[in-house]
């Protein structure tokens, strides 16, 4: 056990950052898979953060009413811009939610309560990994069960045909807000899972480029199921990592690796139905 | 030919509809009665489509009142009109193509599956019961169209009539009372034509109402119970086959053009 304790202290951020990031590239892949490309995730994340941590750090909440709190607080957001928002669509949907993450971050760095710039410091580690790996494993089964019923179908008959999903006697806009908000819930939690174990939170973390982040870890992945999310979240996570020997060749591989799967895999590492045919190849081939 | 009367499903009465100054429809009134097969035929442009986008709520009348069995349509948004009991089709298909056959009928199915979310979460019983009843349906609905054997089949694959076949079926899916269909056979030959009539009789005879817009006027002839005729966004006539084919401004408004 002693490679382990010595491996566990050196890596457990980063194993803790790629459920995470799972989580946040699976917030997305729901909101994708209903046709919304939105970018508020990262907002929804830093929402869920900065609440969760401010009721520990101020009324000093359970851990698990926290984590349930910074999933409800965007969520609730979530609601509210949710209405206006989701009448657009494609990029000027990708735009207003952007806009939407440039406006809760400067309200945080001009709040008192939040630390402005700062941040907040000192926040209590109480993220374990069971606790990451429960929250992760429970998301994907309730993804995957969503994904097998009529919500799924109706995400997916959005997606495809707004106007026949609507005559098909789907409510468009309620399953959009849906697929919204249960995206924000997860980013929430996400972000409170994180707070807990950085011990220190900043307006830095929730802006333009961990929009863009979330949404690069779930194409890059692919969207066609639940593992491509979790398989991009993951590489994206540990290639600098295990590029640290480059050190300043290290984003030009990083962006060298996304720019090659975009051209050569644009529906994403992992196609579902490209992996089948590949093993029903595999096994035609044996036989 | 003397069908027994019949309440009348939809009713349209004075319906008007413009696009800035184009006035697409004019003063338009007819009756759908129930249990039939009813015709809208017209040369191009005439308005046809936009009757069914008015009836579906894609567009809203600018004059006119629009009832379904007794009840206004108008200003219910299309989830709700096909919560009511009509369904159509579109004249440039629009199916699913990146789902499966059955998956494409079962969204049709999604207002008469009632499980909540915790049932979707639970797996509950009573989920996955409405589940499997659901898949039975939609296949039997595929097996009325002939499709049944390509259940599993990406929608996209499907040759041009299937694909038509297809959005019959998934239409059914929603239980409608009345079905619109817009130009269901354009792009497919002969045998086939005849083979969805017989289909469309069917459906007729299982209860559904039928309306249905249709350029071949063979094919509407033979099926239909009663046709209403479109010229220039007007209703120039309205009755029996027989009453439309023997009458003079149809005559010369089909004849006219083949004149030109
Ligand atoms: N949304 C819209 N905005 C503006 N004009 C429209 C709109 N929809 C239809 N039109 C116009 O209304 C007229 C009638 O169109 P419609 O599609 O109802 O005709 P149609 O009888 O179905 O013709 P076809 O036989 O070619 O299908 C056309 O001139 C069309 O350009
Ligand atoms: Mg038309």
């Amino acid at each position: 056990m002693e490679w382990f304790n010595d491996f566990w202290s050196t890596y457990s951020t980063l194993v803790f950052s790629v459920g995470v990031h799972a989580l946040l590239a699976l917030s997305i892949w729901l909101t994708l898979s209903c046709g919304l490309l939105s970018l508020a995730n990262a907002a929804f994340m830093g929402v869920g953060a900065y609440v969760s941590a401010l009721l520990t750090l101020h009324l000093e909440w359970s851990f698990g009413s926290v984590l349930l709190a910074g999933g409800i607080a965007p969520t609730l957001v979530a609601l509210i811009i949710g209405a206006p928002v989701l009448r657009l669509s494609g990029v000027y949907l990708a735009m207003a939610t952007l806009a939407f993450g440039e406006v809760v971050r400067i309200t945080v760095l001009n709040l008192e309560i939040t630390g402005g710039p700062e941040g907040l410091n000192g926040i209590p580690l109480a993220t374990e990994g069971w606790h990451i790996a429960l929250i992760l494993a429970v998301t994907v089964y309730g993804l995957a069960r969503l994904r097998r019923s009529k919500v799924g179908r109706a995400f997916e008959a959005i997606k495809e045909d707004e106007v026949a999903a609507r005559l098909m006697g789907i409510n468009v806009d309620r399953y959009k807000l849906l697929a919204f908000s249960l995206g924000a819930f997860i980013a929430g939690v996400a972000g409170a899972l994180n707070a807990h174990f950085t011990f220190f939170i900043s307006p830095r973390e929730y802006g333009f480029e961990n929009a863009v982040d979330i949404l690069t870890m779930a194409v890059l992945g692919g969207t066609s199921s639940l593992i491509g999310p979790m398989l991009g979240s993951s590489i994206l996570t540990l290639l600098p990592e295990l590029l640290r020997s480059l050190q300043d060749f290290r984003s030009l591989v990083n962006g060298a690796v996304l720019v090659l799967v975009v051209l050569f895999l644009p529906k994403g590492l992992w196609e579902s139905r490209r992996i089948r045919a590949f093993f029903k190849r595999l096994k035609g081939g044996q036989a | 030919m003397n069908a027994p009367q019949q309440p009348n499903l939809l009713s349209i009465r004075n319906v008007g509809k413009h696009f800035g100054g184009l006035h697409v429809l004019q003063d338009v009134s007819f009756e759908v009665p129930a249990g039939s097969i009813y015709g809208l035929i017209g040369p191009n442009g005439a308005g046809k489509t936009t009757v069914f986008n008015l009836i579906t709520g894609l567009l809203t009348p600018s004059a006119g009142q629009i009832d379904f069995q007794g009840q206004t349509l108008i200003g219910l948004e299309p989830h709700r009109i096909t919560h009511q009991g009509i369904a159509r089709t579109f004249q440039n298909i629009r199916i699913f193509k990146e789902m499966d056959l059955l998956e494409n009928v079962m969204v049709g199915m999604h207002d008469h599956l009632n499980y909540g979310g915790f049932g979707i979460f639970l797996n509950s019983p009573a989920c996955r019961a409405a589940e499997k009843k659901a898949r039975e349906r939609a296949l039997e609905l595929l097996s009325w169209v002939g499709l049944d054997h390509k259940a599993d089949m990406l929608a996209d694959n499907l040759s041009y009539g299937d694909q038509r076949k297809l959005e019959f079926a998934r239409a059914l899916a929603t239980e409608p009372k009345l079905l619109l269909l817009d130009e269901p056979v354009a792009g497919m030959n002969p045998s086939e034509k005849t083979i969805l009539m017989e289909e469309i009789n069917n459906i007729r005879n299982r209860g559904y109402g039928v309306f249905m817009i249709e350029h071949d006027m063979r094919f509407v002839m033979g099926l239909c119970d009663r046709i209403a005729v479109l010229n220039f966004g007007r209703i120039i006539a309205e009755g029996t086959p027989d009453e439309v084919r023997n009458n003079p401004d149809v005559i010369e408004a089909y004849l006219g053009k083949e004149d030109e």
